[in-house]
């Protein structure tokens, strides 16, 4: 029996729209009614969805813009709580992989990595002895000690993606950046996600590249309209997607998962 | 019924200093990147304001006050630390909406690192203090012994507790920010700072207490001023900032799982 790391149990999650109440002016003069203009309209991002990500899985999310993927990723980041339902995740979790997220401008390459993985959860020991190893990887050179207002946002994906990728989650959240560095790091950056597979890292990835969804993922799950629509093989939920969206893909080029087309 | 659970994400003691530790260090690198210069200008401002009321109340309107230069360096120093901490903290959560939204963590530190980067300005500029302490003939006291680190505990309490207060609640009304503009305004000549208590009119000095920062800044004042440690004025704003702390704390555990939805 394979263990869940990621279980959602029926899980809503909708905002309020604050937009009566954005001020204490307002909150002042309006009350009554704003309060129950804040009660009554409500914009729901997810309704109702239950899924499980087992131990080690790579799990694709795709799905149009505003279908509440983004959502998605932010509860099992913990960074937001559902109104209904319930999230467990069991493991470490990197933070969502977004560019600049947690960076200073201001400060170097190499600060800023000390700091991300502090944030992260390590402690300053445990990220100095692996700032060798990952400024390696981000391949910045001379840049690494400069300040990061000065890199382009291929470099800052790339040392975005270093400093995650070295800190060891046991559940690593990657929210559409890779089309940001330059091939030849795109392909370091999977060849890395590959061999996280080995190392029985669970990976969650939302993106609109259905191309890498196929050729990474294990297990897919498609939102439509803030609910679940299929999860399945990675291959078919593409298919059906890309033929609901109107937009035909020839997906027969793409190297599928090892794993899945052999078995 | 808890909505979310986070096995495996615990955070150590050990992560949790280190984390303090780098975000104090950063905001202080970012300000300290050119050292003579950085220090410069931390007590630039403080000395400016003190030259302008000096020009206005004693040049000008010829008040009469012994040791007038001293009295305003003594009040204006401690204030600058509670102004630029208060008058910093609406913006706070908000400035750093790209933590809040991706990286759970305790969000609790961050105003804590704010607090702490002033106090450390406050700290660094006590040679200032002692400066003009000298040059009008007087000399620390034992009372500065136990006064000072008593006093810095207080201040920092309060302004924690206001500062959670502040932070938390601008995120979901904006406007606070230009609230906070105008009462510290009002704050400021209410307390005494440019002016002592003395010339205070009789029936108005019974409500010196109400203003919560008052008995801080004249424990202060009179600390650098007289070499006294005022015990009762410390004890009244040991309360407040007791009573800050609790209320900070309170509207913090309200509304911080909200942050990400609002920022």
């Amino acid at each position: 029996m394979r263990e869940p790391v990621i279980s959602f149990d029926n899980v809503s999650k909708h905002y309020p729209l604050y937009t009566n109440v954005r001020g204490i002016k307002n909150v002042l003069f309006n009350f009554p009614r704003n309060l129950r203009a804040m009660r009554s309209q409500r914009f729901e991002a997810l309704r109702d969805i239950s899924f499980d990500v087992y131990r080690g899985e790579k799990f694709g999310i795709i799905g149009r813009n505003g279908a509440g993927k983004s959502t998605t990723l932010g509860l099992i980041a913990g960074v937001l709580r559902p109104n209904e339902g319930r999230v467990v995740v069991r493991g470490r979790i990197s933070p969502l992989l977004a560019l600049g997220a947690g960076f200073n401008p201001e400060l170097s390459g190499r600060e800023n990595i000390v700091l991300n993985g502090i944030l992260m959860g390590l402690t300053r020991r445990e990220v100095l002895s692996k700032l060798d190893e990952i400024i390696d990887f981000s391949e910045l050179g001379d840049f690494i000690n400069h300040p990061i207002r000065i890199y382009s946002s291929g470099m800052l994906a790339r040392l975005g993606f270093s400093v995650v990728a070295h800190l060891d989650p046991e559940i690593l959240l990657i929210d559409e950046v890779l089309g940001v560095g330059d091939i030849k790091f795109q392909q370091k950056c999977l060849d890395k996600m590959m061999a996280f597979k080995e190392s029985g890292i669970t990976m969650v990835l939302v993106s609109h590249s259905i191309s890498s969804v196929i050729s990474i993922c294990d297990r897919a799950m498609w939102i439509e309209d803030h609910t679940v629509k299929m999860v399945g093989h990675p291959y078919e939920i593409a298919a059906q997607y890309c033929k609901a969206a109107g937009v035909e893909v020839d997906l027969g080029d793409i190297p599928q998962n090892v794993e899945f087309s052999s078995s | 019924m808890s909505r979310v659970k986070h096995l495996g994400s615990r955070r150590e003691l050990e992560n949790y200093r280190d984390l303090l530790f780098v975000l104090v260090q950063k905001d202080i690198k970012v300000r300290y990147k050119s050292k003579i210069l950085g220090y410069l200008w931390s007590i630039a401002s403080p000395l400016a304001f003190a030259c302008v009321y000096f020009f206005a109340f004693r040049i000008v309107m010829r008040v009469d006050v012994a040791n007038y230069p001293l009295m305003l360096i003594s009040g204006i120093f401690p204030w600058q630390w509670f102004a630029n901490s208060v008058g910093s903290s609406p913006r706070l959560f908000l400035g750093n909406a790209p933590l809040i939204k991706k990286v759970k963590f305790p969000r609790i530190i961050i105003p804590l690192s704010m607090i702490l980067n002033h106090m450390i300005h406050f700290i660094l500029s006590l040679p200032v203090i002692l400066l003009f302490v000298f040059i009008y003939g007087g000399a620390p006291t034992l009372s500065w012994i136990i006064g000072i680190p008593i006093l810095l505990a207080v201040h920092l309490m309060m302004v924690y507790g206001i500062s959670l207060v502040l932070s938390s609640l601008n995120l979901f009304l904006r406007d606070i920010e230009r609230l906070v503009d105008v009462v510290m305004r009002f704050v400021f000549y209410f307390t005494p700072i440019i002016y002592p208590i003395e010339l205070i009119p009789e029936r108005f000095q019974a409500f010196i207490p109400l203003n919560p920062v008052a008995p801080l800044i004249i424990s202060w004042r009179e600390l650098f001023l007289f070499g006294t440690f005022n015990l009762a004025y410390t004890a009244i704003s040991f309360a407040y900032a007791l009573a800050f702390l609790a209320l900070g704390y309170f509207v913090y555990r309200k509304l911080s799982w909200r942050f990400a939805e609002v920022v």
